[in-house]
This record gives structure tokens, C-alpha cells and sequence, in this order.
């Protein structure tokens, strides 16, 4: 049932409190002294005349109580940067002043002198190792998966098909910049409110940074304006700069990045290149190949090792490998470190596959559909990391139904007559794929998250997590889960607010885990609630919503309290070898067919998207109107990395850090996205949920980019497809008529 | 540093009520909705007029309040999301947009709501092109606009049911 969201009217009256309508008394604002160089040492800092300095607070890597460090994976990355810098932006002093008005002038008054050192901007460059910037041999992370004898199928082949495809950075551009507030007292230590998907990663952080026991640190998340997991690992470093100011000050400090500055210093999707090898028979099967994936990381390690597992899990598609190998690495460049961004590597390597999956068709001399149905995996088989599918998922039927709905072959063929006059071609593409939902491998058992359900003295019920609501309906959901789960009404659920001082820690709000993994353990916490009431024998079964009520309030007035704790237990069959990079990898995956509709100008080679028909299996769609709205704004995001959003670096800084020249999509743009759903359901998840979140942005950019082939006959292996790149290719392609085949196939 | 510029006085409505503020003539007309006037629904979010999330109504006029020079909104008629419910009654945009998805995250949805306003102000029976072109300077990230919309096209519909 698709209930209103909890804090919509909020939202849609403007009263909805984001942290910069937020101020406290005393308060002060900061911001942030950058490197304005790639890579080098620090040899002066000097403040400038014209600046009443003394008004000022100064913070530097010296006034640190802990240790120097964003709490992560790997704590390389300093909090400041203490005598070197590793990129661009990289933050260097704090200042604070109650006029904000004269921050911007005291920023471009300190000068500081450097001594440049020799930067790498490019995978490759790092890969030549001519620079070590970072550990030994500038990799932060590889995995290698193995499954079967992939040497020995290449002498078996008919063909060998190779490709490498490449993909670029994009900005999350969550409307709302990051922005935190922080206050410091001796006694009670910090406070922290902000615009943040994971209070606990932040709490870890300033524990780290400022030496304070758990207590004496309090992570509030307030209302958040967007995220798209640009705000899972970097608000813990804005936090710490705030935090770091207030307790030199004294007083409370609000830091808010403006656009410019929060487009050029924070995460970024990781650019990413991918080499593929395939061996394959006359009839089209895999029968194996070799898979070489590479992300760059940016100057630290930060959420890397992450997502280049993720990437490398999804990397082999929703395919049957019989053979198979793949390297993934992620490489250290001197850009500010990239991370979280839904889909978190898998959009990255199901791009390559879902090309290379047309440039095998094409080589083989079968159509995509065909090539596709020839090597879907089915129940029974297992996927690369040998997870064998046990749920009864046929992609071929999701195929034709999606294929039914996009009017596929019939468009197809109208295209391609059409086509061959005029200047504007039509073309339509396809991508399948898969997503897993939670945790990869054991995570979730690292996790151990933990929610907690209490009884209000109204008769209603509340429900205590750190997972987060940004916009993806995190309260809405959840409160549906409990309000289910007893037979309550939506409206007798309230949610908490997340503040680590009164939420346990259900864990961080990414990876399309919070309806599945989260949503499950309000389930049981809910669970627990009936069963204390019933045993209390103030609740008897098939009770009514008012009985239940009475009964939580007469708990309440006699006993004072009753709250219902449940902590993650993995299931017994979810086996993964951390080691080996063997097992199941997620608990659950969702399942997708996409099909996008183009229309290519070539008179200005810009590309239009007509038609986009969104099929996925998700499990149980608990909130119809959320789902949907999730789905259209993954393929939305999912266009503009295809077609629009273009990081522009220069010396690992971003140059194009505005609204005017990063271009994402307008409501002119985006054409009628159609979403449907089939609902097999999911043992693991609340009442049959699967993860949702992610998926839609894995899909759009292989299936426009097919498009785009099918309209023009010409392959093309990055994004973002610029104009000018098609251009570019075109007049190449038809200087060069020497052989219809792809390069790289034997 | 910068009491050598001059503050001027402007009066202005707001949401239907006077007001009266000192503040620098180049003063933005966001901050001072935001700062002085304690209305906050109107967001920052690029700070160029890319974005619309500043939106608000001047004299009937859709602008990006971050664009506009307190001086020269003095005398005129200022709408904000603040003002366009009727007491605790929303506005029928409010509760198509709670309805239909079209607020996600929020932080775009006054803005959005306030373009949506003056579009069927214009147009009160707007076809869904009408709507995307009449919503094409407010961005948003979350949504990829289609609830929105749906949003509109089911205010404007109710309007024409009465």
C-alpha cells in the first residue's frame, strides 16, 4: 500500500529542517584552506595582510587530540594534511569567524608555499609505477576470482572476442552540499548534527580524531537534502573539521559547502576501465573468459576496496561463466578519493559487460536478444563466485516480457528502414543485469547490526535505528514493516530521529540494505513486542488494533518500559570465503531487463532517449509509489552518466565544478520512463523485499550506448557518449573502411 | 569590513504580510527571506540560478531569490512555500506532490512547488510537455521528474474538477 511519506508534509510545506536552516547561539562559520597543487610538500604557510586575523580561528593538523585520520578501511587519509598533499583540494587549515561574509577573503589570504613533487592523473600513469604515490606499487586493493580452467577454453573457441570499455567519474550532485554543525563541552564532549546517510561511520571518526570514548561523542543526522551515497564516507571528514573548530572556539560551527566547492572537494563515481576476453561458440555460449577490472581510487584508500569488490562481483552480469577469471585492482591517482555512489562499481563493470555481451552478438552473427537467452543464468546454476541461484528467477521470460513491452522487434526493424535515409537515426538497446542486495560476502555478519522497537505510553510503537531517510523513504517503509508486522495502523508507528545517544546501530545506509536487512530485523524486534505482551497476558491472540494499543499502554503505566532489541544472525546457508572470494556474495539479488529507445541528430550528434522500458524483479514491492520513484530517479541518473555528465579534470581538479557546465537532467530530458515489476519474493528480506535502490543505475547506460550502436552502426565503449565523441568516431569510422569486424576478435 | 557600505531600508509583502529590512542593496534576496525573515524553505543549492531550489513568486514571477538584489525586490509581492497553504490546509499541489512521490529528498521540492504554481498560473490545463518545459529550470536529482509531474498534471485536474 503506498501510505504518504512520514515526513512529507514537512517536506512539501518547507518546514522540513536541513542543517542549514539550522543555528545555534555563539554560532561560528568555517571553511576550509585547500591545496590548490596535485602533489607535494608544504614548506610555508603564511597569512596575509588585510585580514583582521586575531577575529580568527586557526585550526591545523598540530591541533588534532587524536589521531590525524578520516576512520575508514585503511586510515591514510589525514583529517588535514600534515606537511604533504596528495591531491587537489585536499584540506590543509581550518578558519572560523561569526561574519561568514569574510571567510571567502581570509580563504584566498593564506598563501602557501610548496615544493611540487610528480603527480599521476590517469590509471595508467599509475599502473607505469614511474611515481609511487601510494603504498609500494600504488594499488590500493586487487581481488582475483577464479572458476573452472579458463586457459583451457581458448583452444576450444570459434571465437575469441575481446573489448575495453571505460567509464568516467560523476558527481552525485545531490541538490543539498554537505554541510555539518558541531558544538564541544569539556564534560559532554561532542555534538554533532549534519547531512550524513551513516551517523555511526561519523561517530568512529571523531572517536578516532579526538581520542573521546563512545559516550562523549553524539552523531544527529538531520534532515538530508540527497546523498546517493555522496555523503556515506565524507561527512565524517567535514564533521572532524567542524568538530576540530569548535573545540579550539569554544563555540558552536557551522560548515556548509557552497556548489564550488562541494563539486571540487568531495567523492565522485569512480572512473573505471574494464578489458574483457571471451571465448565463445559458433552457437554464441560463453564458454569463458577473462575479466581485468580497474578503478581509480583517487589519493587515499578510502571506501576503494569496497567498491572494487562489488564491481568485480557484478562484473560477469547475470551470465553463466563456466570458466572464468578476473583481476580487479584500484589504483591510487593524485585526484581527490572517489567513492560512493549508488551502484557502487557495478554500474562500472555491468557497462562493460552489457557492451561487450552486443559485441559478441555482433561477432558471432546473432541478434543481443539471442545472444543474451543463449547464456542467462538459470535456477540451479552458479554465478562467478560459484553462489549457486536457488530462487526460481527465468530471465528468459523477463526478456520477452520486457522485449513485449519496449515493442522491440517491431521497432527494431521500422528503425532500421527508416534509417537508411534523413539525418535523424533511431536505434534501440537492451541491458540485463543483476544487483545484490546488502553486504557483500560477510559483511553483514561484520556488521552485526542491531534495531530496537519500543512501546510508546500512547500505544503506538517507535522505532530506533541509525538507518537514515534521505529521500529514498527509509521512515516511510520501516514504519509500514512494524505497522504490518502487528497489525497496527501506519499512523501508530513513529520513527526516531537518528542520534547515536538514542538509536543502536543498524548499521550504515547504503548497499540497498535497509528495507531488506533492516526492514527484517525491525520485523523481529516488532516480533519480540507481541510476544512480551502475550506472555504478559495482557494481549490475547487474533487481538484488534485497540487491544493492542491498551495493552501497550497498560505495560507502559504498570511496568514503566518495554523495548525489543534484534541483532543480525546470518543465515546458516550464506557461506562466503573472504580468502578465496568464494560463496554467496549477497543474500539476495534483483534481477532487471532494460530497453532504451534513441534517437541520434546528426546534425548536432546529440542524442535523445524516446522510450525506457524499467522491468525488474525486486522481490515484494512494499511501497509501490517509493519503488517506482526510485527506479526513475536510478534510470534518470543513469542518463546523465550515459549522456551528459562529464567530469572535466585538469591535474587531478575538477574544472567543470558548477551547476552551468556539469550538466545533469532536466525535466526536458528525461523522456517517460515505464517501470514494472515482477515479485518473486525473498526469504531473507521483510515480507519478501529485496534490495531496490541501486539497481536502476546499473542499467542505463550499457542499454542507451547499445542504442546508440543499433541507431549508427558504430560501437562506442565510454561514457559519458559526448556529441563530440560520437562525432569524432564517425568521421573516423568512415574514413576507415577496411573490415565491418570489431578490432580484438580472432 | 563592511560597515562602510550602506545599509538601505526596503518594505516589501511577504506572503502577504508587510515587512520592512535593513540590509545591503546587493543583499540577496535568499538570505534575507532565510536570515532576517525566518523563512527558510527556500534553499540554497548552486547559488548561480541554475538549480531553482531558491525559488520564489515576485509580483507574480517565477525568480531564483539567489539572483535578485534585496534592492530590487523593494515594493514587491514575494511568495514562498511558506505561504501557500491555507492555514493547516494544504495547497492542492502540496498534496498531489505528497501523493504522487513528488517530494523525495525535499530539499528541491519548495522550489519546484513554486514553479509548479506559477506554470498553472499561466496554464491551469497543462498537457505533461507543458509541464516539463514549465519545470525545466528546477532540478532535481532524486525523482527524474515523471512523479512530479504526475503531480501537477493531478493538481491541475482536481482544479478543473471543481
Amino acid at each position: 500500500m503506498s501510505v504518504p511519506r512520514k515526513e512529507g508534509r514537512d517536506k512539501v510545506t518547507g518546514q522540513a529542517q536541513y542543517i542549514d536552516d539550522m543555528s545555534l547561539p555563539g554560532m561560528l562559520y568555517g571553511a576550509t584552506v585547500r591545496s590548490r597543487i596535485p602533489r607535494g610538500k608544504i614548506i610555508n604557510i603564511a597569512f596575509g595582510s588585510g585580514v583582521p586575523w586575531d577575529e580568527f580561528v586557526v585550526v591545523s593538523a598540530k591541533d588534532i587530540p587524536g589521531q590525524n585520520c578520516v576512520a575508514l578501511i585503511v586510515d591514510d587519509q589525514p583529517c588535514l594534511a600534515d606537511g604533504v598533499v596528495n591531491h587537489p583540494e585536499e584540506p590543509i587549515l581550518l578558519l572560523a569567524h561569526p561574519n561568514r561574509h569574510l571567510l571567502p577573503k581570509a580563504v584566498e589570504a593564506v598563501s602557501i608555499d610548496y615544493d611540487s613533487l610528480p603527480a599521476l592523473f590517469t590509471i595508467e600513469e599509475s599502473e607505469r609505477c614511474a611515481e609511487i604515490i601510494w603504498g609500494k606499487d600504488n594499488t590500493f586493493k586487487t581481488y582475483l576470482i577464479e572458476k573452472g580452467d579458463v586457459d583451457s577454453v581458448w583452444a576450444k573457441a570459434d571465437y575469441i572476442v575481446e573489448g575495453e570499455y571505460t567509464t568516467g567519474a560523476q558527481e552525485q550532485l545531490y541538490i543539498e552540499n554537505n554541510g555539518v554543525i558541531a558544538s564541544f563541552d569539556p564534560e559532554q564532549g561532542i555534538t554533532l548534527w549534519g547531512s550524513l546517510q551513516c551517523p555511526y561511520y561519523v561517530h568512529r571518526a571523531l572517536r578516532k580524531l579526538f581520542d573521546l570514548p563512545e559516550e562523549k561523542v553524539r552523531v544527529v543526522q538531520t534532515e538530508t537534502g540527497g546523498a546517493f551515497g555522496g555523503k556515506e564516507e565524507y561527512p565524517s571528514m567535514i564533521a572532524g573539521h567542524a568538530a576540530l573548530l569548535a573545540m579550539k572556539s569554544g563555540r558552536p560551527v557551522k560548515i556548509i559547502y557552497d556548489r564550488m566547492e562541494d563539486m571540487a572537494a568531495t567523492t565522485k563515481r569512480h572512473p573505471s576501465r574494464t578489458r574483457h576476453r571471451t571465448a565463445v561458440s559458433r552457437e554464441g555460449k560463453i564458454l569463458g573468459g577473462e575479466i581485468e577490472f580497474t578503478v581509480d581510487g583517487g589519493a587515499y584508500t578510502t571506501l576503494s576496496p569496497v567498491v572494487l569488490s562489488r564491481g568485480a562481483i557484478h562484473a560477469g552480469g547475470p551470465y553463466d561463466w563456466p570458466n572464468f577469471r578476473l583481476r580487479a585492482k584500484a589504483v591510487a591517482t593524485n585526484a581527490p578519493p572517489h567513492g560512493a555512489f549508488r551502484g557502487f562499481g557495478a554500474p562500472q563493470s555491468l557497462f562493460a559487460m552489457e557492451r561487450h555481451m552486443d559485441r559478441i552478438a555482433a561477432v558471432v552473427g546473432r541478434s543481443p536478444v539471442e545472444i543474451r537467452k543463449r547464456n542467462f543464468l538459470k535456477t540451479g546454476q552458479t554465478t562467478t563466485t560459484d553462489q549457486t541461484i536457488n530462487e526460481p528467477i527465468d530471465l528468459e521470460g523477463l526478456l520477452d516480457r520486457g522485449l513485449a513491452l519496449a515493442d522491440y522487434h517491431r521497432k527494431k526493424d521500422r528503425f532500421r528502414q527508416e534509417n537508411a535515409s534523413g539525418t535523424r537515426k533511431k536505434g534501440i538497446g537492451i541491458a540485463t543485469f543483476l544487483h545484490g542486495a546488502g553486504f557483500t560476502g560477510s559483511g553483514e555478519r561484520y556488521l552485526s547490526s542491531e534495531v530496537a522497537v519500543e512501546v510508546c505510553a500512547d500505544g503506538g510503537v517507535r522505532i530506533l535505528v541509525s538507518s537514515t531517510e534521505f529521500g529514498q523513504g527509509t521512515k516511510t517503509v520501516l514504519c509500514q514493516i512494524a505497522a504490518e508486522t502487528l497489525g497496527l495502523l501506519y499512523e501508530d508507528v513513529e520513527i526516531a530521529q537518528p542520534d547515536t545517544q538514542q538509536v543502536p546501530n543498524s548499521g550504515p545506509t547504503v548497499a540497498s540494505r535497509t528495507v531488506m536487512v533492516v526492514g527484517k530485523l525491525v520485523q523481529s524486534a516488532a516480533q519480540g513486542i507481541r510476544e512480551t505482551l502475550t506472555k504478559s497476558g495482557s494481549l490475547r491472540d487474533g487481538y484488534s488494533r485497540e487491544e493492542f494499543r491498551d495493552s501497550c499502554r497498560n505495560y507502559v503505566a504498570q511496568r514503566g518500559k518495554l523495548v525489543s532489541w534484534s541483532r543480525y544472525r546470518p543465515s546458516e546457508d550464506v557461506f562466503w570465503d573472504d580468502e578465496k572470494y568464494r560463496g554467496a556474495a549477497y543474500a539476495a539479488y534483483a534481477w532487471a531487463v532494460y530497453i532504451a529507445e534513441v534517437t541520434v541528430e546528426l546534425t548536432s550528434y546529440s542524442v535523445s532517449v524516446n522510450d525506457f522500458v524499467a522491468l525488474q524483479e525486486v522481490g515484494k514491492v512494499l511501497h509501490p509509489v517509493l519503488a517506482r520513484g526510485q527506479i526513475i530517479g536510478g534510470v534518470a541518473q543513469g542518463i546523465g552518466y550515459a549522456l551528459y555528465e562529464k567530469v572535466s579534470w585538469q591535474k587531478g581538479r575538477m574544472q567543470n565544478g558548477q551547476m552551468t557546465n556539469y550538466i545533469m537532467p532536466t525535466s526536458a530530458d528525461v523522456p517517460t520512463i515505464r517501470v514494472y515489476f515482477e515479485e518473486l519474493g525473498n526469504v531473507h528480506g521483510a515480507f519478501g523485499a529485496k534490495g531496490i535502490g541501486e539497481l536502476p543505475m546499473d542499467g542505463p547506460a550499457p542499454a542507451i550506448v547499445n542504442a546508440i550502436e543499433d541507431a549508427l552502426s558504430v560501437p562506442f565503449d565510454s561514457v559519458p557518449l559526448l556529441p563530440e565523441v560520437i562525432f569524432e568516431k564517425m568521421i573516423a569510422s568512415s574514413t576507415n573502411t577496411s573490415s565491418p569486424i570489431p578490432n580484438g576478435v580472432r | 569590513m563592511n560597515t562602510s557600505r550602506a545599509h538601505c531600508e526596503v518594505s516589501l509583502t511577504v506572503n502577504g504580510r508587510p515587512a520592512k529590512v535593513r540590509a545591503y542593496s546587493m543583499e540577496r534576496l535568499l538570505d534575507v527571506l532565510r536570515h532576517q525573515l525566518g523563512l527558510t524553505g527556500a534553499k540554497e543549492g548552486c547559488g548561480e540560478g541554475e538549480c531553482g531550489s531558491c525559488s520564489v513568486l515576485m509580483d507574480g514571477a517565477l525568480v531564483n531569490s539567489c539572483l535578485v538584489p534585496i534592492l530590487q525586490a523593494r515594493g514587491t509581492n514575494i511568495v514562498t512555500i511558506e505561504g501557500i497553504a491555507q492555514g493547516p490546509r494544504l495547497h492542492k499541489l502540496q498534496q498531489a506532490f505528497l501523493e504522487c512521490g513528488g517530494a523525495q529528498c525535499g530539499i528541491c521540492t519548495p522550489g519546484m512547488i513554486l514553479a509548479a504554481c506559477h506554470l498553472l498560473d499561466k496554464s491551469p490545463r497543462p498537457n505533461l510537455e507543458e509541464v516539463r518545459e514549465g519545470l525545466a529550470g528546477n532540478l532535481c536529482r532524486c525523482t527524474g521528474y515523471m512523479q512530479i509531474c504526475e503531480a501537477v498534471l493531478q493538481a491541475a485536474g482536481s482544479e478543473a474538477g471543481r
